[in-house]
Parts: structure tokens; C-alpha cells; sequence
């Protein structure tokens, strides 16, 4: 046997799976968002870009965009800065980091509902620890509106931080201590050292962390739709939430196959920009 | 020295903090009732295995950590099974339309599976799979089979070629070379795919929630999002099953956490 003919038989079974599984399935949903699709009621046509012309002008939808929005960019940009900082403090650890890694990755590693169940408790008015340590206070962080977005923000940020604190720990084992020390030579310490050495090194993959980030936080829907169900009126309801009620709530299967897409578009542009700056990486690496 | 052991010192108690919401959580399941609603103190009183009694007798949970931990084993195991094969093919043997191939694997890692549920709770549907364990196997495996034949096709590469070449040289065949050479030497590597797998089906809420309708196929995150409360939320057995749900990361991330590393890494750093 050949073994370009040996290399078909192999790639065969997973392909088929890819194509059956994620492919058809991928390509369906663009079909379906273009559909009446009303299962319960036998309502079944075409429509075109009926749905979405409807989404321009849906203020669910905009709220949703608004909230996944404010969703990605606060959780993003505070996973990034507070898991650098992590890492640097990790990086000057001697002993425990084994166990402060593992601590870390556990936070990670955790299913995201029994993540949003642990602080829909921490936030309970009467029983949290939230409001305990804040000095017997009954807060309803989950039940207003003001505070309910916050407070999902910062249950994602618990979870997703470790990923970016591997990343650049990682990153910042393999720079050379002669570096520094070179630096301190040169009069360059603390800061310095930061901004010109540390800085410069770990910046490309803390772009690749944020860009990860950025896909996972666009098409998160555990946590939102477990610790807050999007409530209360509307106010941490994102894309995914929106979707998953149109299609398995109020059953239009259609509609919300079409918020669907729309979600795919927004991660496909991340996706797009990070291979984009990995190739660059690899170019100037 | 000493400033090193203040800092050293500092840094765990900043982790210490931050691990303390799943510290409280485990405190939460052995606090006795009475003492959950108002909190009054901060430390119980005492401390009892009741939450775990109730979630053991008269919950899902058992059967939703039997169906969770079966369909969890059974889609790593498809994944990385057809993933090896695949991988060893775009690594090692001639494809034409290989960096097509390897770019849909990425842009596949990047599905939004909100974007392709509806379509596969259409497909179980009609192949009657719906509330199966096969259709969250399917459904897992295939989501996972991307980033296992990315992550395998990278550890598979750094394999040097000329112990293949030595042993083709000795007349083994391609199958043979793939089963007695190349697997052995990226067996930790399958091991760090393997276990991404493993979480990513033993977490997965979104088909899980849409393609089981009965205690016959819900998983663990299932049976905890639709935990039942009679008359209100019963937080102590919610936190007992939830230490129950988190028992296979801990164990990952205790036991095996340099493969865990290594997978996340080369996950993430798609060279």
C-alpha cells in the first residue's frame, strides 16, 4: 500500500466524524437561520434574511451585543492583568509552586456550573461570604441590576485567570536571569527591569492569552446562564443566552439558529486575528 | 533570605485567597443545616456528612457521575483513538491539502457550540439519539477531535524521524512503525490530550442540557444546574454535589498536572 493511500485510510474516520458532527452541522445552522422554524406549531418556511433584518432592529438583541460586549472586554482585560501580575509573583516562588499551581489550575479545571453555583452561594444575601465579610450586609448582587454584571465578571475572572497566569509563567521561565542581571548592571532595576526586559518578552503571549480569552468570554454560556440565567431583566443576558432561550425556550428554532450565526461571525473575526498574530510571531520569532 | 521567604510567604497567601471560594464551598457541604441560613459565624459548630448522605440516597447524582464518568471515558476515547490516526497521517505521511486540513482543525477548535446546537439536537433527533449516551458521546468527541489531532500532529512532529527510518530500515511496515515506535514515544503527549478531553466532556453543559431529557443520560453539571429544592435551595447538598462534580479535576490537577500543563500550552501555542 502507498502511503498517500495509507494516510486517506487514517485521516478517513476522523474526517468523516468532523464532517458529520461539526461540519454538516455548521453549514445546517446557516440553512436553518434563514428558516421559519416553529417545531410545535408545524410552521416550517423559508425566510430568508427575514431574522436578521429583525435582529437590527431587535433591542434584545442590542442589549445582548451590549452585555457580551461589556462581558469580554472587562473579563478579558482584568484576567490578562491580574494573571501577569500572578505570574510575576509566581515566578519569584521558591517553594509551594507546585501546590499554587495546582491550586490555580483547579479554579481552571473546574466545571464552569459548579463555578457559577459556588458564587451564585458566595453571593446568597443572607448566607454569602460576600456579604458576611462585608460586615453583615444583605446585598442582592445577583438580583440587581446594576451590580449582577459585575458580579458575573468577577466569578469569570475567578475561573479563566489561571489560563492566562500558566501562559505567561511559562513565558517568563525562559528568559535568562543574565538578563536581569546584565540590567542591574546597567543601573536598570525594578521597574526598569520591567518595562524594558520583562515587558518586551511577554507581551506576544499575553497577546495569545488575550485573544483566547477573548474567543471563550464571545461564546461563554455556562456560567451566565447557570449563576444568573441572564436575569434580573435582561441585564447579564449575552448572545448565547439570547440564542439558547429563542431555540430551546420559546422554540424558534429559526430565530435562534440566526443569533447563533451571529455569535459564530464575532468568534470567527477573533480567530481570524489570532492566527493572524501567530503567524507574525512566527515570522519575526 | 529572609525577604525571600516574606515574599515566598506572601505569594501563597495571595493564593490561599484566591482558592478560598472553593474552600468555602467544601466547608458548605459539611455545615449542619441550622447553621447554613442566616450565616452567623463564620466556623461551624460541627461537622457532618449529611448533605452527602442526602445527595447519595435521594438524588441523580449517582447515576448523573456514572453517566457523566462513562460518557466522559467513551468520548476521550474516540477522540484521541481516531485523533492518533488522523494526526499521525497529517504528521508523518503525505496529504495532499495538508495545511488546509490543519487550518480547518483550528478554526474548528473555535466553534461557538451555541452555534452549532440546534442543528445537532435536530440530528440526534432524527436519529433518534436524543437522551442517549451515544449522542453526548458523538456530539464531545467530535468537539474535541480538533484540538487532539492539533495537539497530537505537534507532538508527533517532534518525534525524531530517524527512529522511524531505523526501524522501517529493520522491515517493519508503516502500521507497524506507528504501533511500536511512534505511539510509545508520544504516549505522554496522548496522555495531556487525553486528559483536555476528558475535562472538556466532563464539564460540557450546553448539549448535555439540550440533548438529554432524563436521569438516563444527564451528566453531572446537569443534575447540579436542575438540583432540586422542595420548599427552598438546599445550599449544603448543592455543595456537596458540587464537591462530588469537582472530584475529577482535583484529581487531575493533583496527580497530573505536568501533563495537564504541557496540553494547555501546546493548546495554546499553536506552532
Amino acid at each position: 500500500m502507498t502511503d498517500r493511500r495509507l494516510a486517506w485510510i487514517l485521516l478517513a474516520p476522523a474526517l468523516a466524524v468532523l464532517g458529520g458532527l461539526t461540519v454538516y452541522p455548521a453549514l445546517w445552522v446557516l440553512w436553518l437561520s434563514l428558516q421559519y422554524r416553529v417545531p410545535v406549531f408545524s410552521i416550517s418556511r423559508w425566510a430568508g434574511l427575514e431574522h436578521y433584518a429583525f435582529l437590527a432592529v431587535d433591542t434584545r438583541f442590542w442589549n445582548a451585543a451590549w452585555v457580551t460586549g461589556v462581558f469580554t472586554a472587562c473579563s478579558v482585560a482584568l484576567e490578562c492583568a491580574l494573571g501577569l501580575a500572578l505570574a510575576l509573583g509566581l515566578r519569584g516562588q521558591h517553594r509551594g509552586r507546585r501546590m499554587a499551581l495546582a491550586l490555580l489550575l483547579l479554579a481552571w479545571a473546574l466545571p464552569s456550573v459548579v463555578t457559577a453555583k459556588m458564587f451564585e452561594w458566595l453571593y446568597h444575601p443572607a448566607g454569602g461570604l460576600v456579604n458576611f465579610l462585608a460586615g453583615g450586609r444583605t446585598i442582592n448582587w445577583l438580583g440587581d441590576p446594576d451590580l449582577a454584571l459585575p458580579a458575573l465578571i468577577a466569578a469569570d475572572v475567578w475561573r479563566a485567570t489561571p489560563f492566562v497566569t500558566l501562559l505567561c509563567f511559562a513565558r517568563l521561565l525562559t528568559i535568562p536571569a543574565d538578563l536581569y542581571e546584565a540590567a542591574q548592571v546597567d543601573g536598570a532595576a525594578g521597574l526598569q527591569a520591567f518595562t524594558r526586559i520583562t515587558w518586551p518578552l511577554v507581551r506576544p503571549i499575553l497577546l495569545v492569552a488575550l485573544l483566547f480569552r477573548t474567543l471563550d468570554a464571545l461564546r461563554a454560556f455556562d456560567i451566565m446562564f447557570v449563576l444568573t440565567g441572564g436575569g434580573p431583566a435582561g441585564a447579564t443576558e449575552t448572545l448565547t443566552v439570547y440564542a439558547y432561550r429563542t431555540l430551546f425556550q420559546t422554540l424558534q428554532i429559526g430565530f435562534g439558529s440566526a443569533i447563533g450565526v451571529v455569535v459564530f461571525a464575532f468568534v470567527m473575526v477573533v480567530a481570524v486575528a489570532y492566527l493572524w498574530v501567530i503567524n507574525r510571531q512566527d515570522q519575526t520569532a | 533570605m529572609r525577604a525571600g521567604r516574606a515574599r515566598d510567604g506572601l505569594v501563597l497567601l495571595a493564593l490561599a485567597v484566591y482558592a478560598a471560594p472553593f474552600f468555602w464551598l467544601a466547608m458548605t457541604s459539611l455545615r449542619p443545616d441550622t447553621e447554613l441560613l442566616p450565616l452567623t459565624h463564620l466556623w461551624p459548630s460541627r461537622l457532618t456528612l449529611a448533605h452527602y448522605d442526602v445527595v447519595f440516597r435521594q438524588s441523580l447524582m449517582p447515576r448523573a457521575l456514572v453517566n457523566s464518568l462513562g460518557i466522559a471515558l467513551l468520548s476521550t476515547l474516540l477522540a484521541v483513538g481516531l485523533g492518533a490516526l488522523a494526526a499521525y497521517a497529517l504528521a508523518r505521511l503525505p496529504v495532499r491539502g495538508r495545511s488546509v486540513i490543519l487550518l480547518g482543525m483550528i478554526a474548528a477548535t473555535a466553534f461557538p457550540q451555541i452555534a452549532t446546537v440546534s442543528p445537532l439536537y435536530l440530528l440526534m433527533r432524527a436519529l433518534g439519539l436524543r437522551d442517549t449516551w451515544l449522542a453526548l458521546i458523538l456530539a464531545n468527541g467530535s468537539f474535541t477531535l480538533p484540538l487532539v489531532i492539533w495537539l497530537l500532529a505537534g507532538f508527533i512532529r517532534e518525534i525524531p524521524r530517524a527512529l522511524e527510518e531505523a526501524a522501517v530500515v529493520d522491515g517493519a511496515g508503516r502500521l507497524a512503525t506507528l504501533r511500536w515506535v511512534v505511539l510509545p514515544l508520544v504516549a505522554p503527549g496522548m496522555a495531556s490530550a487525553a486528559l483536555l478531553a476528558f475535562l472538556f466532556s466532563w464539564n460540557e453543559f450546553l448539549f448535555a442540557y439540550s440533548l438529554t431529557a432524563t436521569e438516563a443520560s444527564r451528566t453531572v453539571p446537569v443534575a447540579l444546574a436542575l438540583f432540586p429544592g422542595v420548599f427552598e435551595v438546599p445550599w449544603g447538598d448543592i455543595a456537596a454535589a458540587s464537591l462530588l462534580a469537582s472530584l475529577p479535576p482535583i484529581l487531575i490537577v493533583v496527580g497530573f498536572q505536568r501533563y495537564l500543563v504541557r496540553g494547555l500550552l501546546a493548546g495554546a501555542l499553536r506552532e
